[in-house]
């Protein structure tokens, strides 16, 4: 019988001709990943199996970007956890304050995921790198620890959706729209355990930034990975990232899928989840008056550059409406700089934007941009769970950075065609 | 292994946001975390739960993002075993990594109501509910896994040598 790209990729590490859904298998792995919050947990763990050094210190990569710069005294002694640790075991990817960036964005970018890897990282978005043609997966702090002493997991083999893409995405709209309207259709639970494969002549028409984003977002579906074929996009992005040689896959003609969705990008719109689960999308004809208090743009899911280009094309020579606390956050480093060097970060900040240091902060109600009792909030983030973003009576609407960039200027929920067009 | 308890009920999708909120995701101490479990759905779970008491929710419990935490947070309020419709598949890995006993079983978790007494027998696949007279069948643990929930979890496991 043949096999998904993602069970190609599974069978390849695990050694074995073929595998089949629902197989339990051990797998070889190309990186594992943790951060502040979870890699602590680990690194404890990791101490009382009583190994004395993880298994390949050149695969293991901890990003320090949850709560850095430190947002308190305990976040501080977290981060100390995972530097001491990372002094010891002589492992060079650790990436501090100055260096780090959020990690979903960091690895790609360092060129430390190339296509036909196998990765986990202790954080549920590290389905993001199947946009490089990777089988990447978010799992606990204790499945890192064992995979940074043994350098194996333990996976049960998924069986598949397909997700056919066909058209082009029209102006305005990009992978965060595509992604809301997928978990629109399938639901919050619609993968779970379930790969996502994504196939179709629609792929050549998405930027490796929509790319990443739509498997970002896998796991708000309950999806154990999300994959796209490494196409010329792609292995062009590896090229020009330094990433090891790739290694390319391709489903068998006869896989089977336990379903098949087909979405022409054509007719996608501009889309918002409403809260409080990312299912609850809406597109703008069944929006009404939505007055915010904030918008927040940046995350994994879209803090790259193409985000804030696009969230710059609408902020231009505008100004973010009164009343309305605009946070902008560069995902790395070296999107922050290439942001300064476009001017983006200019015509943020004169439009009266904050711009921040890279940090996962607002996302998850960490800090730098919690909102109070009643507030409402459009966020180009991944999650609108109660009390994603501060207090358990606030409200997150997920969007993408043009919607999250219209609202801005408007003060109340907008497509970006409103802005653009008046 | 069996559990008895009374049955402290949610609904769906309940994510590991509101079981453990992030902003105490500053400190990794089951203690500490246990204090706020729920909290932002439940202010009253912390108070109220009782050792031995059975967590039951509906669909996809635990989506959400990967922190241990919030399996850590529930085994140290004292839940001794998570019964659901179903489990978002980290939590499900994470639950059974760190030694918290979870089953999944629709029937049971529709039956079943807030207060009642509930007996749940992991290996044998069976769930009871004393309070209405009521039994369901699960599937049972492996043995492996009964092994890494009796030693507490699966580091604990591997150092024991037993798996």
């Amino acid at each position: 019988m043949g096999m998904t790209l993602t069970q190609k990729i599974l069978a390849a590490h695990a050694g074995l001709p073929s595998v089949q859904a629902g197989q339990l298998i051990l797998a070889s792995l190309d990186r594992i990943l943790g951060n502040d919050i979870t890699a602590p947990v680990a690194i404890r763990e990791f101490r009382r199996l009583g190994r004395g050094a993880v298994f390949d210190k050149e695969k293991i990569t901890m990003v320090m970007d949850h709560f850095v710069p430190n947002k308190d005294i305990k976040a501080a002694e977290q981060c100390s956890i995972c530097r001491s640790f990372c002094a010891e075991q002589e492992i060079g990817g650790f990436y501090d304050v100055g260096r780090m960036g959020i990690e979903h964005a960091l690895l790609p970018e360092q060129g430390l995921v190339t296509a036909g890897d196998a990765v986990i990282g202790a954080d549920s978005h590290t389905c993001t790198y199947g946009a490089l043609g990777a089988f990447s997966t978010g799992v606990g702090s204790t499945d890192m620890a064992c995979g940074m002493a043994s350098g194996k997991a333990w996976f049960k083999v998924p069986s598949a959706i397909r997700v056919r893409l066909t058209g082009r995405p029209g102006r305005f709209v990009s992978g965060k729209d595509i992604i809301l309207h997928l978990i629109g259709m399938i639901g919050v639970d619609g993968a779970r355990y379930r790969s996502l494969e994504f196939t179709g002549s629609g792929i050549a028409a998405l930027s490796m930034s929509d790319r990443f984003c739509i498997c970002n977002m896998a796991i708000e579906a309950g999806a154990k990975n999300a994959v796209f074929p490494a196409d010329e996009t792609a292995l062009a992005y590896l090229r020009a990232h330094g990433a090891r040689e790739p290694v390319i896959y391709t489903a068998d003609s006869d896989a089977t899928y336990d379903a098949e969705l087909a979405l022409n990008l054509t007719e996608i719109r501009p889309t918002v989840a409403f809260p409080h689960l990312p299912e609850n999308t809406r597109t703008f004809d069944e929006i009404g008056e939505i007055a915010i208090q904030q918008v927040v743009i940046g995350s994994c899911t879209n803090g790259r550059l193409d985000d804030l280009r696009a969230a710059a094309e609408i902020l231009k020579g505008r100004r973010c409406a009164a009343g309305v606390r605009v946070i902008i956050i560069p995902a790395t480093q070296q999107i922050y700089l290439d942001a300064m060097q476009e001017g983006l970060l200019r015509i943020f900040i004169e439009s009266g934007a904050a711009v921040s240091t890279p940090t996962c902060g607002p996302c998850l109600g960490g800090y730098m941009g919690i909102l109070a009792k009643g507030e409402r909030a459009v966020a180009t983030t991944n999650r609108n769970f109660v009390g994603r973003m501060g207090h358990p009576e606030s409200e997150i609407y997920l969007a993408s950075p043009a919607v999250a960039a219209a609202s801005a200027v408007t003060g109340r929920l907008s497509s970006p065609e409103e802005v653009m067009n008046t | 292994m069996k559990y008895q308890g009374k049955a402290i009920c949610y609904g769906d999708h309940i994510d590991t946001d509101v079981i453990i909120p992030a902003r105490y995701l500053n400190t990794s101490d089951p203690a500490e975390l246990a204090k706020h479990c729920m909290e932002d759905l439940d202010s009253s779970f912390a108070s109220r739960v009782k050792p031995g008491d059975i967590l039951v929710a509906g669909e996809n419990f635990g989506c959400g993002s990967s922190r241990e935490h919030a399996p850590i947070a529930i085994k140290a309020s004292g839940i001794s075993v998570v019964i659901a419709r179903s489990f978002a598949r980290i939590f499900y890995r994470n639950a059974i990594n760190i030694g918290l006993a979870i089953v999944e079983c629709p029937e049971a978790a529709a039956a079943i109501r807030e207060g009642d007494l509930v007996e749940a027998d992991l290996d044998r696949g069976i769930i009871r509910c004393c309070t209405a007279g009521t039994e369901y069948a699960a599937e049972p643990f492996p043995a492996f896994v009964q092994q890494i929930i009796a030693h507490g979890g699966l580091v604990q496991a591997i150092a024991d040598g037993v798996i």
